[in-house]
């Protein structure tokens, strides 16, 4: 069960009308490692996962959530208002045509998302690894959207959110170490 | 004509980054038909054939009642 509260994680603010940034910000909506991939990845993993990390992967599962309305919000606010003529001089009249102004879960090039962009093995360290990967991609992503605009205010929220990426992973790999075990410790066995 | 478009005002904060644009949907006449009535009033076969249905009550056209960057209403719509 979760409890939600009614505002952002951390504040969206979106200074240049600039609809174009929507079709790359969705991207981390509805992509490969995208908000939606990683909440519904680490949410489906910590069933499985030794009762000791379980925690982690719920907190952090329920962080991208977060993270994904933040995104959800950007794209709106850069879309909401603006005319089909302006949608298809941002490259958004394919989005246009089967969306209207609704967000979809799709890629920057509109490919719609698929559970096959989420894994769970069952295997807690390869789960992790792949948690590794997943983050460490997202931070990728954050870093090209930053340099894909000049809008400082949604580079501030993408810093963020970058960072953000950056803590996760070192949660990760703290989570691995945890299961490994045995270490410094002298056992005979 | 205008009976089937609902214009509806959605939150727009000042420091959002674009002008805002009417925002309005439409509600066709076949939702307000369960099952629909004998003996409604029919157009003239070749009318029929042009609009896409036999019956005035339920012909949709799609006009919207403003134009863009006009707030509704305000083109008489």
């Amino acid at each position: 069960m979760w409890i939600y509260e009614k505002k952002l994680q951390y504040p969206v603010r979106v200074s240049k009308c600039d609809p174009r940034l929507a079709k790359y910000l969705i991207e981390q909506y509805g992509g490969a490692d995208g908000e939606l991939a990683a909440a519904l990845r680490y949410l489906n993993q910590r069933y499985s996962i030794p009762d000791r990390v379980i925690g982690l992967l719920t907190d952090i599962g329920t962080e991208e959530f977060a993270h994904l309305e933040m995104i959800a919000t950007m794209v709106y606010k850069l879309t909401k208002d603006a005319t089909p003529e302006q949608l298809k001089a941002a490259g958004l009249g394919e989005h246009f045509a089967d969306h209207d102004h609704a967000l979809a879960y799709h890629n920057a090039a509109g490919v719609p998302w698929t559970a096959t962009y989420i894994q769970a093995k069952g295997d807690p360290i390869a789960d992790l690894y792949e948690d590794i990967a997943a983050e460490e991609k997202a931070r990728a992503t954050y870093q090209w959207l930053i340099d894909l605009t000049d809008d400082v205010d949604i580079q501030d929220a993408l810093k963020f959110l970058r960072e953000r990426e950056i803590v996760h992973s070192l949660r990760f790999r703290e989570a691995v170490e945890i299961l490994k075990e045995h270490q410094g410790q002298k056992r005979l066995f | 004509m205008n009976r089937q478009w609902r214009a509806f005002e959605s939150f727009h904060s000042p420091l959002d980054p674009c002008p805002p644009r009417p925002k309005a949907y439409i509600v066709p006449p076949n939702q307000y038909y369960v099952m629909q009535p004998k003996g409604l009033r029919q157009y003239a076969p070749r009318e029929a054939l042009r609009r896409g249905t036999l019956w005035p009550d339920l012909y949709s056209p799609y006009e919207r009642p403003f134009r863009e960057g006009v707030s509704h209403g305000a083109d008489g719509s």
